[in-house]
């Protein structure tokens, strides 16, 4: 501790001590990056200490599955896969269809410790894939908000999204989704971005090019990247902050990064085909125009400069005309105006309810509630517009990209609940900002008036020294030894910060502008209410990490008075079928639990999440939404032998088959139109009480759900509904059931083979059916019974 | 052939020993040898039919102790497979050498314990949920044997008191759960008698198709096992429906066939058990432990109907000292072969031992025959992997769950291999940070950027110099003023004017030392960015300079005139404002060049 002491006693060793003092705040911020990334990662652990090792929810079954995969067989199987477990019997390629980034980052996390001879499973990997790249995504937060503004609004926005409950909840241990490395690679993105801007150097243009090209391979969110970069290069250039700068941080993006995106088998053609890439095109134009005006501008007189803008504002703009003509006809030729469903349910967010039901039915697609804002960001909700109004104190490329960036993910997650993820980074940045420009406003102004009033009243001879000790230490991150002499005030300063300043990125500079400084009390009072505010922040995103966001959904626990249950019932049921059936059989179920089934009971299903193939999906809700008789047909075409369906009636579980009913309704419907929406509400409500429609109490769904449910309690009470069952005593007449896990929370039941039926009846039934089930033959054979 | 001339004084007790044993027959035979001829016989055949030499997984022959002793440990008697000449081929048979040959009218008495697996059918081969589960065994009422026998009697213990139905032959009497055929007596030799009997069985028919048990021993004081089961309900197939409202409604009458859980007797002080499959944990075990034994009752994921199948892991920790032990310089592990479980029967069980890295000289001793071989494992940080012995064996039934060994040389050297491994890793890869942090690994010494940076870290450390004198320059501001707050109040002009000249020395000094230093600058062309704005803080600086000169000097004058406090503040007042300002104009551009 040599070197603090001879700051403040001798004057020629400053610059040493201004080199130490660097080198200190560098270590400092190095190592509460390191802590940050260790809270990044360890506040994710909450769901392997309370439940278990084990991938989450729907998607990400789908993922290890195919990390397994990669695994086993290599890339180059992995790009040809095959997979004929799923959408049987269409199947579905994989390598082409499936964004690889994230399962050739956890594949090569595992190659990599395989080969160091350290045997850890996949599944280990692909579990904490998501808390290291969490880490990851705080370290390049960090990054991008020190080129915006400095390294304290840095390490702050780094801390907040280390802990932001938006992004925990997709990316606890477990949750092996894409978006757990998309949202590191697209804060890396955007800082390589904002890097090449205020640097102008090609080298970090091309590592831009390929962070967005591992962006492409991870997430259909890149196209986020490539419309909003676009968007700020053109703020730029209105804005008449054209500089060559910025054309090296745009141009080479659009075309490395097109070309690199179109590597990526599942965008393809697609990265210079659709819509959602057209404004990068027409920016990287209208940047070349500017860039060429720009230099005609140099090399001519003024005058002659003159005459030639009138040219070629006269032929540029016919010859805009023209492709712009062009551009609307090319797209309005296509049915969707080359958007793709989702991307048009952004732009309009009642599309999807209107026309793809399969999009709106999806929870985390529909609009979020004022609610869920307040649990994703909590505080920083708050923060945001401080935030902005410090971007544009004063306004730069690096702050106006900010702005831009919060503006539109907030449209954005207002449209969708699941784009609240891509609001997050923005919201911790913005919030970094205002968070450490207050510090330093209300440091710099306490200082001011310890040291101001100091002067005045101290007459001292430690005095002398104090400006000069101060103006070093000030900046000074490190725990200096405050034995040393004479430095009084600043001590006092020093303390202050050092109480205030929990969030460490308080670097608190010599800010004595008059103008700025705020009376000593309320400054203090200010402190205090912010570090409140941050606590207050760090309670909920601890309460959000640990009791939200941690269940893993594939097993359920309720505390009651005599301790905790757990409730295991879908690996129950889908070892059940993992051991029990024939490894070719078909399960028929929802589409929610499709890629659950082929991942843990390794059996080919009908329909799973990846939702691409609308009429497959609406086959399966037509026979879920059919009597017996007919559902039985459409099952037994497609060959399958299991129904599996999710019931909560009995334990009060209520994301169930039930009511998730009307959606089976409204996809099928949609296809195919004998099934009618009013045939199952009564008088506009959905309901399965006494009150129900005929057609509802008779539908196969109704039906598997509520076999034998009322020997249960003599009533039928379901719980999830608060109701008691319309019809009680019914018997199956095509299906058996074939297993009921322990809380019957999923019911399999098998096809009874064709040969049990009577014959009085198929004729009987026959005439009906086919004159309900007429629409869906249109599509060809598909539904002929071989038995008829 | 000689052997026919012994006679035999036999008692056959054949226990269906199901009460302990689901899918098993335990056949004990108790019988006393007599030789009647008149050589010297130190062999004895058994004989058993070829259906349950198939299923046989065990037989044992021991010495009979008469009641009522203390039970020594009994040595068995070595029994061998033997093909004897002139025998019916449909038969196997195993000869047991007696301990001394029987001269002509001795006698010798011993049992022998022979377990059958999968020897009791189901009828009807497929039962609904409600059915109870029927069970037929077959056997002989006579002894089979290349022996005449002279008294002989047979009695079938079942578990359950229902028969369904059984061969009536002369002389059976049945009590309970137990029907006695016999005493016969002087039946000829290969005399045979078929019987059947039918009768109710709802044990676990709990089959082990196959296990894998891992045993891995860390020489840091943990031996591992790991056993992968796959299990199936052996007895009949389930048909129909299953319906979890009867099986929890009533689980013993619908469902009676099935079985839920299984009870593990691990080693005493067992630690870390899990329990879990493919899919992840199976939350529904419990496991209580005292200083004798730990039994773990794990409850598969769902009942386990007949045909049903489920696949599993458990793996437990056990302390190294209660299983390793050393002899003349060699390390063994004396560990048990078969599974924890009670009451399964596995057929086919494979034992891998995982000795640490580094072991040599392996050698395996086990009281029956093993199929073995060895292979090497690369686990956690392992160079050229550990040597593995792998044992095999199919048919396992409880009997053959006995100790073990494993012989093997390892040097406790080894031990350190993969921490000092880890040391020289980490250190290297510090060294090589550093290498990298101090080397200049630029490729092109000549290319413009390169001596662009060069040159900014020139201009960077004069910056930083011009910084140091311009803030030297300040407190030598302070100083002064500090020495006119001294004349305010001890009124010393004298102690000022001293402190005047030495700052005026000073600041000559330090306006000397920034020339050369501006100077450079000028000429420095990646400077040019900064310059303006060091050359202003320059410019302010001297100024500031000034003014508190001037200040000074006037404040020194009042004093000399004697002028009142308050009109010397008078005069300085608006000198001192400007003073401020200016003061702050410096501070800022510090701090904006500071920045750069």
């Amino acid at each position: 501790m040599a070197a603090p002491e001879t700051s403040t006693a001798a004057v020629p060793t400053l610059y040493t001590n201004n080199t130490l003092r660097n080198a200190f705040g560098g270590v400092l911020s190095f190592f509460i990056l390191l802590l940050i990334g260790v809270m990044a990662f360890s506040i994710r652990l909450f769901s392997v200490i309370k439940y278990e090792s084990v991938i989450h929810e729907f998607d990400p079954y789908f993922n290890y599955r195919v990390t397994q995969f990669l695994a086993k067989n290599g890339i180059y199987e992995f790009w040809n896969w095959f997979d004929d477990r799923t959408w049987y019997p269409l199947g579905r390629v994989i390598g082409g269809t499936v964004y690889p980034g994230l399962t050739l980052t956890a594949g090569t996390i595992w190659w990599l410790l395989n080969s160091l001879n350290i045997p850890l499973s996949v599944e280990t990997v692909c579990v904490f894939t998501a808390p290291i790249f969490s880490a990851f995504a705080s370290w390049a937060t960090y990054l991008l908000t020190k080129e915006v503004k400095g390294t304290g609004a840095g390490l702050t926005a780094a801390a907040l999204l280390a802990m932001v409950p938006s992004y925990i909840s997709r990316s606890v241990a477990g949750s092996y989704d894409n978006e757990a490395v998309a949202i590191f690679a697209l804060i890396f993105t955007f800082y390589l971005y904002i890097k090449t801007l205020n640097t102008g150097s090609l080298f970090y243009a091309t590592l831009n090019s390929i962070s967005y090209f591992y962006m492409v391979c991870s997430w259909g969110g890149y196209t986020f990247i490539i419309n909003l970069i676009p968007m700020h290069v053109l703020l730029c250039i209105v804005t008449g902050r054209f500089s060559s700068r910025l054309y090296i941080a745009y141009a080479p993006l659009v075309v490395l990064g097109t070309l690199l995106a179109a590597l990526v088998p599942v965008v393809g053609f697609n990265a210079v085909m659709t819509s959602e890439h057209f404004a990068s095109f027409l920016v990287f134009i209208i940047i070349h125009v500017v860039a060429f005006v720009y230099y005609i501008k140099g090399i001519l007189s003024p005058k002659m400069f003159k005459v030639a803008v009138t040219l070629v504002v006269s032929v540029g703009l016919a010859v805009c005309c023209a492709v712009i003509a062009v551009l609307i006809a090319l797209v309005a030729s296509s049915p969707t105006k080359g958007w793709s469903g989702r991307s048009l349910s952004l732009l309009d967010p009642t599309y999807a309810s209107k026309y793809i039901p399969i999009i709106a039915s999806v929870s985390e697609h529909q609009p979020p509630t004022w609610p869920s804002y307040f649990m994703d960001i909590n505080v920083l909700a708050f923060l945001v517009p401080a935030g902005i109004i410090a971007c544009f104190l004063p306004l730069s490329d690096a702050s106006s990209f900010v702005v831009l960036y919060i503006a539109t993910s907030v449209y954005f997650s207002g449209v969708m609940v699941r784009l609240m993820l891509v609001l997050a980074p923005a919201a911790c940045i913005t919030s970094g900002i205002a968070l450490s420009q207050a510090f330093d406003v209300f440091t710099g102004s306490i200082k001011f008036q310890l040291s101001g009033a100091s002067s005045n009243t101290e007459v001292d001879a430690a005095e002398t020294s104090s400006s000069t000790a101060e103006s070093q230490t000030d900046a000074v991150k490190t725990e200096k030894p405050e034995e040393t002499a004479k430095n009084r005030p600043s001590r006092k300063s020093k303390k202050k910060e050092r109480e205030h300043g929990e969030k460490p990125s308080t670097k608190a500079k010599a800010e004595k502008k008059r103008l700025l400084a705020l009376p000593l009390e309320s400054s203090v009072i200010s402190l205090l209410l912010l570090v409140l505010l941050g606590a207050f922040y760090v309670v909920h995103c601890v309460w959000a990490a640990a009791e939200a966001y941690s269940a893993p959904s594939i097993v359920l626990t309720s505390r009651s008075h005599d301790g905790l249950h757990v409730f295991d019932d879908f690996r129950e049921a889908y070892a059940w079928l993992r051991h029990n059936t024939d490894v070719d059989d078909k399960v028929a179920s929802w589409w929610d639990y499709g890629y659950q089934t082929t991942a843990m009971a390794n059996r080919t299903v009908i329909v799973d999440n990846n939702t691409w193939n609308n009429t497959h999906i609406a086959t399966v809700g037509t026979a879920m939404s059919s009597p017996e008789r007919a559902a039985w047909e459409i099952f037994h075409s497609l060959d399958v032998k299991y129904v599996l369906v999710v019931f909560g009636g009995l334990v009060g579980y209520p994301s169930d088959d039930i009511n998730k009913f009307l959606w089976m309704v409204r996809i099928g419907g949609g296809v195919f139109p004998h099934i009618k929406e009013p045939d199952y509400l009564r008088d506009g409500q959905y309901r399965i009480d006494s009150q129900a429609t005929p057609t509802m109490l008779n539908c196969l769904m109704y039906k598997l759900s509520y076999y034998r449910f009322v020997e249960t309690d003599g009533k039928g009470f379901d719980r999830v509904r608060q109701t008691e069952i319309g019809k009680k005593y019914f018997k199956l007449t095509h299906f058996e059931e074939a297993f009921t896990t322990h809380h019957w929370m999923v019911r399999i039941y098998k096809l009874k083979p064709p040969k049990n039926r009577i014959r009085g009846k198929t004729k009987k039934s026959k005439s009906k059916t086919s004159s309900t089930t007429s629409s869906p033959k249109r599509g060809g054979t598909k539904k002929k019974n071989p038995w008829q | 052939m000689k052997s026919f001339r012994f006679c035999f004084l036999m008692l056959t007790i054949a226990i269906l020993a199901s009460p302990a044993l689901s899918d098993l027959v335990l056949s004990k035979v108790d019988r006393r040898v007599e030789n009647a001829g008149p050589e010297k016989e130190s062999l004895v055949l058994l004989a058993f039919p070829e259906q349950q030499a198939k299923n046989m997984a065990y037989l044992m022959a021991t010495p009979h102790e008469g009641k009522g002793k203390v039970k020594n440990p009994v040595v068995a008697l070595p029994v061998e497979a033997a093909n004897p000449k002139d025998m019916p081929a449909a038969l196997t048979f195993y000869s047991v050498s007696l301990p001394k040959g029987l001269a002509e009218g001795d006698s010798f008495t011993f049992d022998v314990l022979a377990v059958f697996t999968h020897a009791l059918r189901p009828i009807p081969e497929q039962i609904t949920q409600a059915d109870i589960q029927l069970v037929l065994y077959q056997d002989s009422a006579h002894y089979l044997s290349p022996y005449a026998v002279k008294v002989q009697s047979l009695s079938v213990k079942l578990p359950d008191s229902r028969i369904e139905s059984y061969t009536k032959l002369e002389n059976t009497k049945i009590h309970g759960s137990e029907i006695k055929y016999g005493p016969y007596e002087n039946l000829p030799s290969f005399s045979y008698s078929p019987i059947a009997v039918h009768f109710e069985s709802n044990l676990p028919f709990a089959v082990a198709q196959e296990l894998v048990r891992e045993i891995e021993i860390s020489h840091w004081g943990n031996v591992q096992v790991t056993e992968h089961y796959k299990l199936i309900h052996g007895g009949a197939q389930s048909k129909g429906e299953f319906s979890r409202l009867d099986f929890l409604a009533r689980p013993n009458v619908r469902g009676a066939s099935a079985f839920r859980y299984l009870v593990a007797n691990l080693p005493p002080r067992a630690h870390s058990v899990y329990y879990r499959d493919e899919i992840g944990n199976i939350s529904t075990s419990h496991l209580r432990g005292d200083s004798k034994k730990t039994e773990l009752l794990i409850e598969p994921r769902y009942p386990m109907f007949g045909g049903w199948r489920t696949a599993f892991t458990i793996g437990y920790g056990l302390p190294l000292q209660d299983f390793l032990y050393e002899s003349d310089g060699k390390r063994f592990l004396n560990i048990t072969f078969s599974s924890p479980m009670v009451e399964l029967v596995i057929d086919a069980l494979i034992v891998k031992v995982v000795l640490p890295e580094g072991s040599s000289d392996i050698s395996v001793a086990a009281s029956f025959p093993v199929e073995q071989w060895q292979e090497t494992k690369i686990s956690h940080l392992d160079i050229d992997g550990r040597p593995v012995v792998v044992l095999k064996k199919t048919n396992v039934v409880p009997q053959h769950n006995q100790f073990f060994q494993v012989y093997y040389h390892f040097s406790q050297l080894s031990m350190l291999r993969e921490p000092l491994m880890l040391i020289s890793g980490f250190f290297f890869f510090f060294v090589a940070c550093i290498v990298y942090m101090h080397a200049d690994i630029s490729i092109s010494k000549s290319s413009a950027s390169y001596l662009a940076k060069q040159q900014w870290e020139e201009v960077q450390a004069v910056i930083q110099q011009v910084q140091n004198i311009i803030s030297r320059c300040l407190t030598t501001h302070d100083n002064l003023e500090a020495s006119l707050r001294d004349l305010s109040r001890t009124g010393n002009i004298q102690a000022c004017k001293a402190a005047r000249k030495a700052a005026d020395g000073l600041l000559k000094e330090l306006s000397k030392e920034l020339k050369p230093l501006l100077t450079f600058l000028q000429s420095s062309p990646s400077a040019a960015q900064v310059l303006p704005k060091v050359e202003e803080l320059v410019a302010k600086e001297r100024e500031l300079q000034e003014k508190v000169m001037v200040k000074h000097s006037t404040v020194v004058d009042g004093y000399e005139k004697k002028l009142g406090a308050r009109d010397i503040e008078n005069r300085v007042a608006l000198q001192q404002q400007k003073l401020t300002a200016l003061r702050q104009e410096v501070d800022d551009l510090l701090e904006f060049i500071d920045e750069i």
